[in-house]
């Protein structure tokens, strides 16, 4: 008796256990099942290369690289913003940060950390867009707007990620590179972040899936032009975008064309934590 | 202390990287809520949304709704994954590491996508059309990952004293998961559970096409309705009632940090102990 419900029960957890696999094993087939033979039907090379996104032409055209540049850029830009603030702060709280001031700044990331994007979104577009507009010109939706925006998004993951890359160095070091003679600041520069290096690296792929993942916030900030991207000020469609503003009222090729943006997406995000458990393997190496 | 200027220049970087971090946050925050909290009046609960009051009572149930239904799917399985991760696998059983990968898969894959897979497979697929039931079967398998990870981690933080002690006492290996480790970790798990309640709560893009965007609350699961972060995006969009978006961003923040400090609370809780 006791033992059947043991073993009742240890296939109930097993069961669990391979929802994961069958979860995902679904997401990928439904994705690309509905999405590849779109990309058949287009032409590989003529969907992710084709300069142009014209679903309501006759007939239509369905070209993505637009997008896949929008994303590019929109995440170069994030990268560029955030990963020099978040890295430094991450280096202050680590290294040289006053213990008050870092019992501010700690509930401060961790806030920062749990706002949803629909809020930042909004935030983005009633004062970053209007500041870029009133700044550089243009109607402030832009790449500029949208790399601002994520780069504040992402900052909480970096410095989270590197913080704890940091403190993982061992104060041996630290001690060792003083007793030399280095001062603080040549000490945590010179010695503490060349160790750090590899943790420091995952932070910034982290950040990179994040803001190439990012959906509804950078909607409400970038102007969503499907077109090749024509400069920092002016507007470009991410491929989260694409899916989510055409999804609506997309039907036959267009809609599969929106679901093969979605596994062109899925594809890059896959690479992208390819390359983060790759670098991670070598950190515990 | 004379100081090289090397020295000086760096710190001086880390310095203003740290007060551009502090600064955003309070600047944003502070924006939200000097905007926002003016516009937090008693017609913004009622009970009814319609264009001359949009009430976000309607998103708010339909929040709480969806909350519950994904966890309730959501949380046994993963407690149940990482059980048998933790208790029941041997280290060198294939199985674990494959669904270690799964989980890594899924927690990597952005939001958007799970709102197409929801709206193929369970809108479209499985007929259940835009409903509070398809938005809570995607939403459970995106914070399955989550979910487990934070169970595992508990489970694994239960001194392996506990188990001797329960097997020693005659107790069978099921009995000792549920009367002694279980117990020992449910803070642990508990903030996990919160942790993804706050994913769920802010989560927009995966919901769009799956729950949909109607502001009612439905009679029954298959119905749609929009959560409060839905109808919040709606609100920004459609540009006519900026001051309720003000108030509803107060409300999903307050609701957000609020689920989050509950959650650490409880996590600082387990690493005391």
């Amino acid at each position: 008796m006791r033992n059947a419900k043991e073993r009742l029960m240890k296939s109930v957890f097993l069961l669990s256990a391979l929802v994961f696999i069958g979860a995902v094993a679904l997401i990928f087939l439904f994705l690309f099942a509905n999405g590849l033979p779109a990309i058949a039907e287009i032409g590989p090379l003529k969907f992710l290369l084709g300069r142009e996104w014209s679903p309501n032409e006759i007939p239509p055209v369905f070209g993505i690289l637009p997008m896949i540049l929008g994303s590019l850029y929109v995440t170069a830009g994030a990268i560029a913003i955030g990963v020099p603030a978040g890295v430094f702060t991450a280096v202050f709280m680590a290294g040289v940060c006053p213990k008050p001031l870092y019992t501010l700044l700690k509930p401060a990331v961790d806030l920062l950390a749990g706002i949803p994007s629909i809020v930042y979104g909004f935030f983005g577009m009633v004062v970053i867009v209007p500041s870029v507009r009133n700044l550089f010109g243009g109607d402030g939706n832009s790449i500029l707007t949208a790399s601002i925006l994520l780069g504040m998004m992402i900052l909480p993951t970096i410095i989270i990620v590197s913080e704890s890359a940091l403190r993982a160095v061992p104060t041996e070091l630290y001690d060792g590179a003083t007793a030399l003679g280095a001062s603080r600041e040549r000490a945590l520069f010179a010695v503490i972040l060349p160790a750090a290096k590899s943790g420091v690296l995952a932070a910034v792929v982290l950040g990179i899936g994040r803001a190439v993942g990012e959906t509804m916030a950078v909607i409400m900030v970038a102007g969503n032009q499907a077109r090749m991207p024509v400069g920092l000020l002016k507007g470009a469609r991410t491929l989260t975008a694409n899916i989510v503003l055409e999804m609506g009222e997309a039907a036959e090729l267009h809609r599969e064309a929106l679901i093969a943006t979605g596994v062109v997406l899925f594809v890059f995000i896959l690479l992208i934590n390819l390359t983060f458990s790759v670098i991670r393997r070598e950190r515990v190496r | 202390m004379r100081r090289k200027p090397f020295d000086r220049i760096f710190l001086l970087l880390l310095w203003s990287a740290a007060g551009l971090t502090f600064g955003t946050v309070i600047f944003l925050v502070g924006y939200i809520l000097i905007n926002g909290l003016p516009h937090i009046q008693p017609s913004l609960f009622a009970f009814r949304y319609n264009t001359e009051n949009v009430s976000l009572f309607p998103a708010l149930a339909d929040t709480v709704v969806i909350v519950a239904s994904s966890l309730l799917i959501a949380a046994p399985v993963g407690v149940f994954t990482a059980i048998y991760l933790v208790e029941y696998a041997s280290h060198t059983n294939r199985l674990v590491g494959l669904v270690r990968v799964m989980a890594e898969t899924l927690a990597a894959i952005p939001s958007i996508v799970y709102g197409l897979f929801g709206f193929l497979f369970f809108v479209g697929y499985l007929g259940w059309g835009f409903s509070l039931l398809a938005g809570s079967f995607t939403l459970a398998i995106m914070i399955l990952p989550l979910i487990m990870r934070t169970t595992e981690e508990s489970l694994k933080s239960v001194p392996d004293a506990y188990r001797e002690g329960a097997f020693g006492l005659g107790a069978g290996q099921l009995r000792t998961v549920f009367r002694i480790v279980l117990p020992a970790a449910a803070p642990g798990i508990l903030a996990g559970v919160i942790l993804a309640t706050g994913r769920i709560v802010g989560e927009t893009a995966a919901l769009i096409y799956t729950a949909g965007t109607v502001a009612q609350i439905p009679e029954n699961l298959l119905g749609s309705g929009r959560t409060l972060a839905i109808h919040m995006y709606a609100l920004s969009t459609e540009g006519l009632y900026t001051g309720q978006a003000y108030a509803t961003a107060v409300v999903l923040l307050a609701l957000v940090f609020s689920v989050n400090a509950l959650s650490a609370a409880l996590a600082k809780k387990i690493a005391r102990r």
